[in-house]
């Protein structure tokens, strides 16, 4: 049974056909790339899986249960976590607030007034402003960031409520060739706990990254399948081509 | 500019910290963040001894007049955990401190209840109930309510309340109701003078330490992430409306204690008290002070009705142009309020895990 599953989606907004019937399954433990065209339909697939849209039509199932009509705190806490095409770290609070939001997130509402996960959750902070190469910034306000390490910054948040389902909305967006390398080698680690579905431009990322790809075309899915093969696929080749 | 200027003292100790000794990039962090909190508390004890030793300079009408101002602070810091902490912006604040002080005054013509212990929390209760009917109305969508809803929402409920109070005979209509018995603790009777003035200070203070305690928590740390960016938080799993409704009715309920006090203090209450003037009144100390500080919304009611005071006092006809152009002055040049010239935006906005930084330094 995959993690994952999203099929026959649609979203119509007016008289446009953003997407036509797209589906995406994503295994535990895969890093799945999305990629097509600009228009293609991937941010609104995104959205649609993580909560922030609604779809037209089609079904959204994640562990076993039908999240459709779930809310984005619903879908949070059955183990799905999004991070943002735009950064939205909160920039007057420092990395360390930053984190620590998003770890107590469920906390209940007595542990929040009395502050009592504040000490146990600590050291979780820490590791993950550690691991994320951000914990000598840790009392800086998140807008002192450059941008690539607010992307960290974000991703690192997305990561704290240990998410089963990662989606990354162009997460090397803006970075500089160094910046994204390091990002590959950030998100390797987290294969071994969680899924990752990455909406991408970069495909020489994308390829050292993603177990699987599914390529986006006018709101259809094109083709899906490991890398090799959709490399391999001369549809894809050719929109690829046609774009360029 | 002040941003940008802030961005860069705050670049400084990681490159002391070189990136790679993080103990030691946390102990100078740790030793700005502890340098930068010291401004707040500075201003809170001056405020506190200002307030304690006010009524022994002032002349009796002003220390009436200086307990006034006290009760309206407390309204205002109750506006300000909603707007300044939360970010939800309810121009309708005087709808549970009217609501409250007609409450007790009904309490006390019908009912002869004057009892301080049974009227402050009937008081509270009330604008309490208010803010959770309303609030749960306007707040508690599936989907978040927009920030015009929420402000049309909670204008519209004051200016109704306004209205129902003008109309309705039995709440005195146009005149309010007039000559309420003062607030008895057994036999004692709290009049206008310096016992009042002590006894709201002290409230206010107890209110003050309260809400110190919460803005400071983590769940103050989830307000800000309320206010900064409702729909991120969402996505992190906070259930943010239960968050809105829950700040709005504690912020409902310190303006009933509010209210409360106010009807006991001036004798009467009237239309006004729940209406849009009184609304925007609290709006206008809270900006004028520096919302999102406790101390802010203090400051800036003591300042307005001083202010006001003294203008009415000494140009009659003119002084409502004169304040309204300083208010004007203020919104423009300060919009973080007056506060904003001696507190920096670090210390403003806070942090939230400081204890832990200090025990984890070695």
């Amino acid at each position: 049974m995959p993690l994952l599953e999203a099929a026959g989606i649609s979203k119509i907004f007016g008289k446009l056909t953003a997407l036509d019937g797209a589906a995406l399954t994503v295994g535990e433990n895969e890093f799945h790339g999305l990629i097509g065209p600009n228009g293609s339909g991937k941010s609104t697939l995104m959205k649609c899986i993580a909560g922030a849209e609604v779809p037209t039509q089609g079904k959204v199932s994640f562990v076993n249960t039908d999240i459709t009509a779930f809310t984005p705190t619903e879908r949070a806490r059955a183990g799905m976590s999004l991070k943002f095409q735009i950064t939205s770290v909160l920039p007057s609070l420092t990395l360390y607030d930053n984190i620590l939001l998003a770890l107590q997130a469920q906390s209940s509402l007595l542990d929040l007034v009395f502050s009592r996960t504040r000490g146990a959750l600590h050291d979780q902070v820490m590791t993950m402003l550690t691991q994320f190469r951000l914990a000598d910034r840790a009392f800086d306000a998140a807008a002192a960031l450059s941008h690539g390490q607010q992307q960290w910054l974000e991703i690192a948040m997305a990561l704290a409520g240990k998410p089963k389902l990662l989606l990354l909305d162009e997460p090397t967006g803006g970075m500089s060739l160094e910046e994204r390398r390091v990002t590959g080698e950030l998100l390797q680690p987290i294969k071994q706990h969680c899924s990752l579905v990455i909406v991408e431009h970069d495909l020489d990322f994308i390829r050292d990254i993603c177990d699987r790809l599914t390529v986006l075309d006018q709101g259809k899915v094109l083709a899906s399948g490991t890398v090799p093969e959709i490399q391999a696929n001369p549809s894809v080749q050719e929109i690829y081509l046609r774009r360029a | 500019m002040p941003k940008s200027m802030g961005a860069v003292k705050q670049a400084i100790p990681a490159e002391i910290g070189g990136g790679t000794d993080l103990a030691m990039a946390e102990r100078v962090a740790t030793a700005q963040a502890v340098a930068g909190r010291k401004i707040l508390p500075i201003v809170e004890g001056v405020v506190l001894v200002a307030a304690l030793v006010a009524p022994l300079l002032l002349q009796d009408y002003l220390t009436v007049f200086a307990t006034r101002v006290i009760i309206l602070a407390l309204f205002a810091l109750s506006f300000d955990l909603v707007w300044g902490y939360a970010g939800i912006m309810s121009f309708g604040q005087a709808l549970f401190f009217g609501s409250a002080g007609y409450g007790v005054a009904l309490l006390a013509r019908d009912f002869d209840i004057t009892n301080i212990f049974l009227v402050l929390p009937a008081g509270t209760l009330i604008g309490l109930t208010f803010a959770l009917l309303l609030g749960g109305f306007l707040l508690l969508g599936r989907h978040p309510s927009s920030v015009i809803f929420v402000s049309l929402g909670t204008l519209t409920g004051s200016y109704a309340a306004d209205r129902l109070a003008r109309g309705w005979y039995y709440l005195g209509g146009q005149n309010g109701i007039p000559s309420i018995a003062p607030m008895t603790a057994g036999a004692y009777e709290f009049s206008e003078g310096p016992a009042f003035y002590y006894l709201v200070l002290g409230i206010l203070v107890v209110v003050y330490l309260l809400c110190r305690f919460l803005v400071r928590s983590q769940f103050g740390l989830a307000l800000a992430g309320l206010r900064e960016n409702e729909q991120r938080i969402a996505f992190f799993g906070y259930k943010a409306q239960h968050l809105k409704a829950i700040i709005f009715a504690i912020g409902g309920a310190i303006a009933g204690l509010a209210g409360s006090l106010y009807a006991f203090h001036e004798g009467f209450v009237w239309p006004n008290m729940v209406g849009v003037v009184v609304s925007t009144q609290v709006v206008l100390y809270v900006l004028f002070g520096g919302s999102g500080t406790l101390i802010g919304a203090v400051i800036g009611t003591v300042i307005v009705e001083g202010v006001s005071f003294w203008l009415s006092d000494n140009y009659r006809d003119i002084w409502p142009i004169i304040l309204g152009l300083l208010l004007l002055l203020v919104i423009l040049f300060r919009p973080l309020g007056l506060i904003s010239f001696v507190l920096g935006e670090r210390e403003r906005v806070g942090s939230f895990g400081a204890k832990e930084k200090r025990n984890a330094a070695p």
